[in-house]
């Protein structure tokens, strides 16, 4: 039977190709914006930045804590440094670099991590970090970025070029469907509510907001309704957005490409915790390392993939 | 700033070394070695060579840059960013209190003017001195940075990777000075961890090396520090090794690690500051 899918596509493409053309366009539109990368330019998509503007892009070598720390200094000149590698080199590798040097420095420099996650896919678990929107979110100044496609990274990058301050901007690797709108404006801190309903909020972020809209589909096959919101901005939370939702539907379902663990998730919790404690049920990685596998196989196996958003759906609403 | 004679540096070395003895005395807790070592160093650097503003702007644009690296010098930078204007010496006497602006280790977070980085984990001020190097590059500001790290802190592996970029870009703008003092927290360095061959391994690494043979004569000091300014815009970064003395100026203290992280007792301190006259007037 074919899905009535709220949202559609007719391409798919690489989340971290919409960094790579955000990043490209935010060098055109401001001098100031300068790059650098720890060995991976190709892989992080920085190479057409790298040739249009040679004098403002600086390979670093494989060394990423002092990728971090130049960043941090470069700032002190007025530039807006955007240093990218791989999400696990990017946090786990150099998480007191950005602690002491960016975060407690209050610094503008942009942390750009591509290759988080699961969906990574055949590199395996050494890669596969599944931890990195935790550190980041407990550092007090960061604010910490998950866009779900191409066109919200690109989004998301033009929009982080232009706020002053540290960031973290999570993407990835699998080419995954192209389903918001090329023109949308990225409001850092605000989510989007995607699809309205009335039984089940289900908080997505990353690759998994597909998953959610393909899960609320398959959930009103079934006459359940569910409010499907893109929670791309991990840190500073939404909690409006997220109270006003579950308030209407009370109870949801978080589902992200991370540990359960720190994550999204646990945020939320916090927030229904204090504020209106309803039935959450994560949708996450339980306590586990990854493995080499396709995308799609992994996100099976570790049951992030909308099937799973469905039971976690019905798991919530029992307990209402 | 008017240029001083060294006689009246002299001075302000004396009343760095005391503030410093001062400052960790009054709070029971600091690093008072190394300052106390490094009093020539910070004296010459702001008050004799450096082109700066105590009119303290973040960016530093058109201005020399100085980073320190090792933070738990904290109390004799703080007592040189006093004594040239940055902020009221009277402030000193806060160091490591609560709601202070001199914390423990330097902060941005409080806003202390003169301080542009936290810094206190080591290993990391290399990094962003060549940083804010090539961004003065990039606005074609035409000022030095300069940097100051631990000897101890060399064992830090970032260090490494920062010595290694600056060769590679040629960050002819930077001068980079080491405290070699041959001690750290645990002991000697040679036993703690050798660094055997410094001056080799910057050279290796790309460097134009100097050394200033004693750090704690400050015409020596300021020699060492204009032939590293000699030696910048020549395509290569330059790496003063600067001996000095942990603890230098107290009898009691000079040349060993005890002193790194132990605050002087009310009898010690007595004792400390009868070897060093009061030349500027205490905080």
């Amino acid at each position: 039977m074919s899905l009535d899918l709220k949202f559609t596509y007719t391409e798919k493409k690489d989340t971290r190709s919409g960094f790579g053309d955000g990043f490209l366009e935010a060098g055109r539109r401001n001098p100031n914006v300068v790059g650098l990368c720890a060995d991976l330019i190709g892989s992080l998509k920085m190479g057409d930045f790298q040739k249009e503007f040679p004098d403002r892009f600086f390979q670093t070598g494989i060394a990423e804590a002092n990728m971090i720390g130049l960043a941090a200094g470069m700032t002190l000149g007025g530039k807006i440094p955007f240093a990218g590698t791989f999400a696990n080199f990017a946090t786990g590798r150099v998480y007191d670099q950005i602690r002491q040097s960016v975060a407690y420095s209050d610094k503008n420099v942009k942390i750009c991590a591509s290759h988080a996650g699961l969906t990574l896919g055949e590199d395996g678990a050494t890669h596969q970090i599944l931890e990195d929107l935790g550190m980041m979110k407990m550092l007090p100044h960061m604010t910490v970025i998950n866009p779900c496609d191409y066109n919200q990274t690109k989004a998301a990058t033009l929009a982080i070029a232009e706020y002053e301050g540290p960031v973290y901007l999570r993407f990835g690797r699998p080419s995954w469907p192209i389903f918001t709108p090329a023109d949308q404006k990225f409001e850092i801190g605000k989510a989007w509510k995607m699809i309205d309903g009335k039984d089940v909020t289900i908080f997505a972020t990353g690759h998994l907001v597909w998953e959610a809209v393909v899960a609320e589909a398959m959930l009103r096959q079934e006459g359940i309704h569910a409010e499907v919101i893109n929670i791309h901005t991990i840190k500073p939370l939404d909690q409006e957005a997220i109270l006003e939702s579950v308030k209407k539907t009370g109870c949801a379902v978080s589902a992200e490409e991370h540990q359960i663990n720190g994550g999204l998730g646990d945020s939320i919790a916090q927030t229904l915790i204090r504020h209106n404690p309803a039935p959450l049920e994560y949708v996450g990685v339980n306590d586990s390392f990854g493995e080499s596998g396709t995308p799609t196989q992994l996100l099976e196996k570790y049951g992030l993939n909308a099937e799973n958003i469905v039971k976690a759906a019905k798991r919530a609403l029992a307990r209402k | 700033m008017e240029k001083q004679s060294i006689e009246q540096l002299q001075n302000i070395c004396t009343q760095l070394r005391r503030d410093v003895l001062r400052m960790v005395h009054a709070v029971q807790s600091g690093h008072p070695g190394a300052p106390l070592g490094c009093a020539e160093f910070f004296v010459a650097l702001y008050f004799d060579q450096l082109h700066h503003n105590p009119d303290f702007k973040m960016n530093g644009s058109g201005e020399d840059l100085f980073f320190l690296s090792n933070g738990h010098l904290s109390a004799g930078w703080y007592s040189v960013l006093a004594r040239s204007g940055y902020f009221p010496v009277e402030e000193l006497k806060t160091f490591r209190k609560l709601n202070s602006r001199l914390q423990g280790h330097p902060a941005t977070h409080e806003h202390l003017p003169g301080i542009r980085i936290a810094s206190g984990s080591l290993g990391q001020g290399l990094s962003v001195a060549l940083g804010a190097a090539q961004a003065k590059k990039l606005n074609q500001d035409d000022k030095l940075v300069y940097i100051l790290m631990g000897d101890g802190e060399l064992q830090e592996g970032q260090v490494w990777e920062a010595a290694m970029y600056a060769a590679h870009y040629g960050v002819d703008n930077l001068i980079a000075t080491v405290d070699y003092n041959g001690q750290q927290i645990d002991g000697p360095t040679t036993k703690v961890m050798d660094l055997k061959n410094l001056k080799a391994k910057w050279e290796a690494f790309g460097w134009e090396v100097i050394e200033t043979k004693n750090g704690n004569d400050l015409k020596s000091v300021i020699e060492g520090l204009e032939l590293a300014k000699s030696l910048t815009g020549k395509g290569k970064p330059v790496m003063n090794l600067l001996y000095t003395e942990m603890g230098y100026g107290v009898d009691f203290m000079v040349g060993t690690h005890k002193w790194h992280g132990s605050p002087p007792n009310d009898e010690q301190l007595a004792k400390a500051l009868g070897q060093l006259e009061e030349t500027l007037g205490d905080y």
